[in-house]
């Protein structure tokens, strides 16, 4: 079992390097949703399987793998953004300091202070690495959608940290994180509107217009 | 059962205190129509009338009494204590408070102040409980708590007039001000919870510590309460936050808020066994130069409110002065000294609680009446408003410590302090006395100017010469404070016996000391005072009687003058502000008059205050300076705030161990 899940968590890890080195919105789209479903598989696999578990499961896929992602990609086509020009990190760059912190993930993962129980594990630096891409993404890119997608990023890193904690899945921690993201989808989805219909574009760095001097 | 309950003078207290943050709530719902505002007037009355009593009565049988109140918040137990120290500072509360409010029926009603009021309302509220939940809270915790609601609601009440953008300046002044002080009191009450082990506040004297150990504590009581009480140089706030307030609300503000810096000063000075030498000294020097630059300041402008303002910092000052040199006779083994200085002082802070806001709510009046704030050009107001110009009378008369007024007893102990020092070890202290008597020769300069250029001669403008009398609601306020300024001064017995219990918490051997000069001479001089002055108005109002004329002021055979050929108010303090050049200076702008015949030009003068410019302003451009890099930091780039957070997570992370 636990080879299985630490294969499924190096997908997640490729999946981040997809996510970070393309320019193509719909690409980081699909590639975001891939990791959904496989965040949704997840925890089927860690704990024995309860009829909670099995609605646990169906959830996180519909929201993660299914409900967001057409929720972006409708933004995409009404937006007519294909693809993300002049980001602030190019894509190389952006791909070597993935790679930078992927490794510095585990860096990290060793030195935390964990249960003894979950040392040596592939989530914690899988989780570090996943959250520091979704940064890399929100620190890098000027679209407002790619910032949505860089948010996804950090909150799936969050939610395989989550999985770890979580031994029992308690329901509230699920509806928690999972109100989590779908708020912060909203509302992002309310400043991309009002950034567009403010600037004309969806451009975030625009937004530096709207500091005080 | 319930009566046995309302007996209990904490219950009454309590009671009044939660009335008193609520009275202004049905104004917010009722917007329409003076019911709210009403309402509001008649909680507060209500909440006086249940507390006051109460306690007078607690503290004139010296009761302590410690109430702990359930909550659940983390920092230790909220307790409750009303000592004789808490109980005096309650008095000006419960004062004032209900007087504001039913002047406010009058100064700032519903039908003039319609989307204002309510807010005001609420707020005057709001601020009069916090200022008493500051005074009897005993916890660390719920006291900073009241503090900063104080503090706040202190803001929006100075604020409501938002508009200008002078009013805003000042609000955005006392806003800094009011938390640099509160930064210190937090780093404060931290220090003494650290060292206490709860944020309970210690006893009287229940805190022991070498003299090294306890400095961090008197140094930031001075800065975070000096601010508040306007100890100069921490008075920058004060004369644009008052002058910009409407009337009612600098009364509060003037009359008990800056008390309740003395307040948490002599409230931390009482954790301590014994009070260090270099307190009372810097105290005391703090004290008079508030008290005569203040004054000083106060004499040179010509803006009714500024005026009061930089009078309140100079009556602080005073007192100031007087704890400081009571603290020094404590220091050095002279309780004659700390128990005449301690009796001036505290009756001063009641004094002061009364006059200033009577001369704040004489100021609404007169602005009320003529719509501006400028004495120059008010003037003849007397005719118009003889009752307010009366009372207004009363109230000068008593700031400058003249008899019969109440200022004058109180002043009287402390000058008596200092005077017997005269033949002390010593004697340094002395001179603080002709100090004091300059302090008041400048006071009576600058309120003769106040009272002169308002109530005197011919109305200098339109709006002066169309002013009216002030509505009932303003006058019975004022009315009933003169009343009190006047009993201070003729019967000082019942103010004293107020100042004696709280004498007793805060210099235990004080106390056993007489009066050296009986208070029955003060009700005799004040009382032949009285008489005499009723003597000579009659002889003259006898002697001119039938046969009195009414005419311009002779101008010297000019035959066309204009009332804007008048002693202006400015003219008149002007010999004084040119010998005090380097504090405070009026500059003069305008065009000279040239051709013949001249052509119209103009001119106008503003006072301005040479150390805010010289020192505060400089030093404050300099903060602006270090702190523009810091402005840096903030560009508009979401992606970089982004960065700030993963630098600071990348950080931690390396951090953790």
């Amino acid at each position: 079992m636990t080879s299985l899940t630490d294969q499924l968590l190096v997908l997640c890890l490729l999946l981040n390097f997809a996510v970070v080195g393309t320019s193509r919105l719909g690409f980081s789209v699909r590639a975001v949703a891939a990791q959904g479903v496989i965040l949704g598989v997840l925890p089927a696999l860690v704990h024995p399987f309860t009829l909670h578990l099995a609605a646990i499961v169906v959830g996180i896929i519909a929201v993660k793998g299914v409900a967001i992602p057409l929720f972006i990609g409708k933004a995409i086509r009404k937006a007519e953004i294909q693809r993300e020009f002049e980001p602030f990190i190019g894509y190389i760059p952006s791909l070597v300091l993935g790679a930078i912190f992927t490794a510095l993930a585990f860096v990290f993962a060793e030195k935390l202070p964990l249960a003894p129980e979950h040392e040596g594990l592939l989530f914690v630096p899988a989780s570090i690495a996943t959250l520091m891409c979704g940064f890399l993404i929100l620190m890098g890119r000027r679209k407002a959608i790619s910032q949505v997608i860089g948010y996804l990023l950090l909150e799936n890193g969050i939610f395989v940290f989550g999985l770890l904690l979580a031994e029992a899945m308690p329901a509230m921690v699920e509806a928690g994180a999972l109100l989590d993201l779908l708020v912060g989808i909203f509302v992002m989805g309310i400043v991309i509107n009002h950034i567009s219909r403010e600037f004309s574009s969806l451009d975030t760095s625009r937004l530096s217009a709207l500091r005080e001097d | 059962m319930l009566q046995d309950v309302m007996r209990d003078p904490f219950v009454r207290v309590f009671l009044a205190v939660v009335l008193t943050a609520f009275s202004g709530i049905p104004g917010l719902f009722l917007r329409k129509g003076p019911t709210g505002q009403r309402l509001a007037t008649l909680c507060a009355l209500a909440a006086s009338a249940l507390a006051l009593p109460a306690i007078l009565a607690a503290l004139l049988a010296g009761e302590h009494a410690a109430y702990l109140v359930r909550w659940t918040l983390p920092f230790g137990p909220c307790e409750l204590l009303l000592d004789p120290l808490a109980l005096f500072f309650l008095i000006p509360i419960f004062l004032v408070f209900p007087l504001g409010s039913l002047y406010a029926n009058g100064y700032w009603p519903n039908a003039s102040h319609p989307t204002t009021q309510p807010p005001v309302t609420f707020f005057y509220g709001l601020l009069a409980a916090a200022m008493a939940l500051v005074v009897i809270a005993r916890n660390g915790a719920l006291f900073l708590m009241a503090w900063e609601v104080m503090a706040l609601s202190g803001y929006f009440l100075l604020i409501c007039e938002h508009r200008h953008r002078e009013v805003r300046a000042a609000g955005t002044l006392y806003l800094i001000a009011s938390h640099i002080g509160v930064a210190a009191l937090f780093a404060l009450f931290s220090l003494l919870a650290s060292r206490v082990g709860s944020f309970v506040l210690p006893g009287a004297g229940a805190l022991h510590l070498d003299p090294s150990a306890a400095f961090p504590f008197y140094l930031l009581a001075l800065i975070g309460f000096g601010s508040k009480a306007g100890l100069m140089p921490l008075h920058i706030w004060l004369p644009s936050a008052h002058a910009n307030a409407p009337s009612h609300v600098s009364a509060l503000l003037s009359g008990v808020m800056l008390k309740m810096g003395i307040y948490g000063l002599l409230r931390v000075t009482t954790f301590f066994p014994e009070r260090p030498l270099w307190l009372g000294a810097v105290l005391l020097s703090a004290g008079i130069v508030s008290a005569i630059l203040g004054i000083s300041l106060a004499a040179a402008q010509k803006d009714l409110k500024r005026l009061l303002a930089y009078s309140s910092i100079e009556n602080l000052g005073i007192v100031a002065a007087a704890l400081g040199s009571a603290f020094i006779g404590e220091a050095t083994g002279n309780p004659r000294l700390a128990f005449l200085a301690l009796t001036g002082g505290l009756f001063h802070i009641l004094n002061h609680s009364l006059f200033k806001p009577l001369l704040f709510f004489s100021a609404g009046s007169v602005m009320h009446a003529t719509g501006t704030r400028d004495l120059d050009l008010m003037g003849g107001l007397a005719r118009k408003m003889p009752k307010s110009a009366l009372l207004s009378a009363v109230g000068v008369v008593a700031i400058c410590g003249l008899p019969p007024g109440n200022g004058f007893v109180s002043e009287f102990f402390i000058y008596l302090g200092w005077l017997s020092e005269a033949t002390a070890p010593f004697p340094i202290l002395a001179l603080a006395a002709p100090l004091l008597a300059l302090v008041g020769g400048i006071a009576v300069i600058s309120f003769v100017k106040l009272f002169g250029a308002a109530f005197l001669g011919a109305p200098r403008s339109e709006g002066a010469e169309h002013g009216h009398e002030s509505p009932a609601s303003m006058l019975v306020p004022m009315g009933l404070l003169a009343l009190l300024c006047l009993l201070g001064g003729v019967l000082p017995q019942g103010f004293l016996a107020l100042t004696r219990p709280v004498l007793a918490t805060l210099a235990p051997s004080a106390p056993g000391y007489r009066l050296p000069v009986s208070p029955l001479w003060f009700t005799a001089a004040a009382l032949a005072l009285l008489l005499l002055g009723s003597v000579i108005a009659l002889f003259l109002k006898g002697r001119t009687a039938g046969h009195a004329s009414h005419g311009p002021t002779w101008g010297c055979g000019y035959i066309a003058p204009t009332t804007r050929m008048e002693y202006t108010g400015t003219a008149f303090s002007g010999i004084f502000t040119t010998l005090w050049g380097g504090i405070v200076r009026t500059t003069v702008t305008g065009a000279k008059v040239t051709g013949f015949p001249p052509a119209p030009a103009r001119v106008s003068y503003t006072p301005r205050e040479i150390i805010l410019e010289r020192v505060v302003g400089p030093l404050f451009k300099l903060c602006d300076q270090g702190f523009s890099l810091l402005r840096r930091m903030q560009h508009g780039e979401v992606q970089v705030y982004i960065l700030y957070i993963f630098v600071t997570l990348v950080l931690l992370l390396i951090w953790v161990r």
